[in-house]
């Protein structure tokens, strides 16, 4: 597990030196608070509305979508790297075999999506 | 007691802290980001107990993908801060507490009477091979894609039709079916302004 | 207490921190130097000077940058949540940061200038203060650590990152941050999938996720002079996850062409409009910490990364090798902004999406395929 300590110590040294920027800059910087700085950026005009507005769908599928592959992802990377240990033990066509299986399944997903037509990002 | 202990400990009680932020904060935003520490906090526990594989798919999966969504969810409905108002389900509440009692009954008893031996972790100081070492990727995915094949597959199928369940939430209603819908969220808008007298906008 | 205390190795500590700070360093350095070779790059491909006033042909530009950023005035915008608008460049800088550890700088034990002396001084320094230290400095690997799930760390920390902008953009309160924020984040969403799936052609014939074995595993040659780097292997498996992993390192970092978060002709700045300061630096330093990050996974994982000529007999010659390998992809990136125009969003999401993500899945089939015949 030593090998893992690492992360501590540098999570702990990124974090102090993010953390010093942030105090270094709100103690040295000069404040000198005007209306017109306060206000949000909007090309020199006064903001017009709400910021917050609601957004497509789209936005929400696709973190959606992400996740699912994501996992898939998850599942290809393990196989990959006992792939060439386990062609040497087991029959070569099974290592080949399981994985593509579980790559097919999921391609037909991702065709159902394209047809779907979720990746015409224009169309509303 | 050794230093993986401590940062166990250390690690469990910002997971519960974290997790005490989640439900006891107003703003959704803060909740989901008390959750995402949770998480992270998760992981570190399972990097204590020797498991990097799944600490690594802990954060990646869950913090970095379903929390996301999460997030997005939150912060582009434009989810405003919680109002005290007076709860339409007051019984959920009285629920809570038998079923809080039931869940921390389940952790003693498991904690009791199943005892299972703990595999034994490896000694952090020697060099062993990562095939046959506990919790390593090498080990875990020898297992998955020799001994539990058909789990794994089935897991295919499940993403499969998680992905045909996302697509059918975010279909497009029928003119009659949005109509009807927003007639119904007007309504509901309506009387929500009514009854604290500030509009919603 | 006492017992807990023993348990840390005060001695693996110590060296860690003392790695990490020299890397961190370096680190710095190059990210300051980058920004400054971008600016007299372009403007050598644009017919232009660039800053060439602070020092020898403007080498201190990135100082004079530096103290500009510490003095510039602070700005809060009286609209933002202020809580998680403070937040946010430490959350995107902390885990682009955190990804150092696992850099494979160079190989393991390499012999150490001075290292027996260093190693005496600091031994009798811990004898003194009444410790038993028995260090030996005559090698040292020049990483600062090595395991099993390396790569998979460096793919948490990035999927983390996406927080820091996504909060930045909202806490904002400004309809350009939110717009570049959210854009950001699908964005960088969209292409993970494609750069996680790319690797996993190039982890058949390497069958380790740990960086250190995987740059190892690339020693040698085939026929005696075609280097065995992952990038040639079950050919052309390799190559093709080098291109698409290529595409989605540059659309991952936010980078032209694939800036659209911060389309400065229709989006100001992006999701840090509204930063000043050294918040804003936080961002720009993580912005290109995270491009040394995916430079850095090119070449080890996929260049061979220290591996080169005559590394066997000077093992600190393979450290030039890799930063010689890394400095091209960051020269690339460069080279890029020179040259391309920008991506329609909509081009950016298909082009993710209908192109990349399928080429990865298909290009792991064919890695899979050639590896069952010739592994």
């Amino acid at each position: 597990m030593k090998d893992y300590l690492p992360i501590l110590i540098v999570f702990i040294f990124v974090l102090g030196f993010a953390v010093t920027n942030i105090v270094l800059s709100h103690v040295i910087g000069r404040r000198k608070d005007t209306r017109a700085k306060l206000m949000p950026y909007e090309c020199g005009m006064d903001p017009v509305g709400s910021a917050h507005q609601r957004f497509s769908v789209k936005f929400y599928l696709v973190a959606m979508l992400f996740i699912l592959f994501d996992i898939e992802a998850i599942f290809l990377l393990p196989w990959a790297v006992v792939f060439r240990s386990l062609i040497t033990t087991l029959s070569r066509s099974f290592v080949f075999i399981e994985m593509m299986a579980f790559i097919a399944v999921l391609f037909v997903g991702y065709v159902y999506v394209w047809k779907k037509g979720l990746f015409e990002w224009t169309r509303g | 007691m050794e230093i993986i202990h401590l940062l166990f400990l250390a690690f469990a009680a910002l997971a519960v802290v974290a997790a005490f932020n989640v439900i006891l904060q107003r703003n959704p935003i803060y909740s989901a980001i008390g959750l995402i520490v949770v998480l992270c906090s998760l992981a570190a526990l399972f990097l204590t107990l020797n498991a990097q594989f799944i600490a690594a798919i802990q954060i990646i999966v869950y913090a970095g993908a379903i929390m996301v969504l999460f997030v997005f969810v939150i912060m582009l409905l434009n989810v405003r801060e919680e109002e005290a108002r007076t709860d339409r389900q007051k019984y959920l509440k009285l629920l809570a507490v038998p079923l809080f009692v039931a869940l921390l009954a389940e952790v003693v008893v498991v904690i009791r009477y199943v005892n299972a031996t703990p595999p034994a972790i490896p000694n952090p100081n020697t060099v062993s091979d990562p095939a046959t070492s506990l919790g390593t990727v090498e080990s875990l995915a020898r297992g998955m894609f020799t001994d539990y094949v058909l789990p794994f597959e089935a897991t295919s199928v499940l993403i499969l039709m998680a992905i045909v369940g996302a697509m059918y939430l975010a279909r497009r209603e029928s003119p009659a079916e949005v109509e009807r819908i927003e007639q119904a969220l007007a309504a509901d808008s309506a009387a929500e302004t009514g009854a604290d007298g500030s509009p919603h906008a | 207490m006492s017992s807990v205390l023993n348990s840390i190795d005060i001695q693996y500590v110590l060296g860690s921190l003392i790695k990490i700070a020299l890397f961190w360093v370096f680190i710095m350095i190059t990210v300051a130097y980058m920004v400054y070779a971008e600016r007299r790059v372009l403007a050598v491909m644009q017919n232009r000077l660039g800053p060439n006033r602070v020092g020898w042909q403007g080498l201190l530009q990135p100082f004079a940058d530096l103290i500009k950023f510490i003095f510039k005035e602070d700005i809060i915008p009286l609209s933002v949540n202020k809580v998680l608008y403070i937040v946010a460049p430490v959350v995107v800088l902390v885990p682009a940061m955190m990804v150092l550890i696992v850099y494979p700088f160079g190989p393991r034990s390499a012999p150490l200038p001075g290292g027996e002396m260093l190693s005496n001084m600091l031994n009798n320094l811990g004898n003194s203060l009444g410790y038993d230290w028995a260090l030996d400095l005559r090698h040292v690997n020049l990483f600062v650590t090595n395991f099993n799930v390396g790569l998979l760390y460096i793919f948490a920390l990035t999927s983390l990152g996406v927080y820091g902008i996504v909060i930045a953009g909202w806490a904002s309160n400004s309809k350009y941050s939110l717009l570049g924020g959210l854009r950001s984040s699908a964005q960088m969403i969209s292409y993970e999938l494609a750069l996680s799936l790319s690797v996993v052609a190039i982890l058949i014939p390497a069958g380790t996720l740990d960086l250190v074995k995987i740059v190892e595993g690339q020693g040698g040659t085939w026929f005696g002079f075609i280097p065995k780097w992952n990038v040639l292997a079950l050919f052309p498996a390799g190559i093709i996850a080098f291109i698409v992993y290529l595409i989605s390192a540059i659309a991952e970092t936010n980078r032209v062409p694939f800036d659209l978060p911060e389309a400065e002709t229709e989006l100001v700045a992006g999701f840090h409009t509204e930063y000043s300061a050294l918040k804003f630096a936080l961002f720009f330093m993580a912005e290109y910490v995270n491009m040394t990050t995916v430079s850095v996974l090119a070449a080890a994982v996929f260049l061979g990364g220290w591996q080169g000529p005559l590394v066997g007999s000077y093992p600190w010659l393979g450290f030039v090798w890799f930063i010689a390998k890394v400095f091209f992809f960051l020269f690339l990136y460069i080279w890029l902004r020179g040259t391309l125009p920008r991506f329609r969003y909509d081009q950016l999401m298909n082009f993710g999406w209908k192109i990349l993500l399928p080429a990865a899945l298909v290009n792991i089939v064919l890695a899979a395929v050639l590896g069952v015949i010739f592994l």
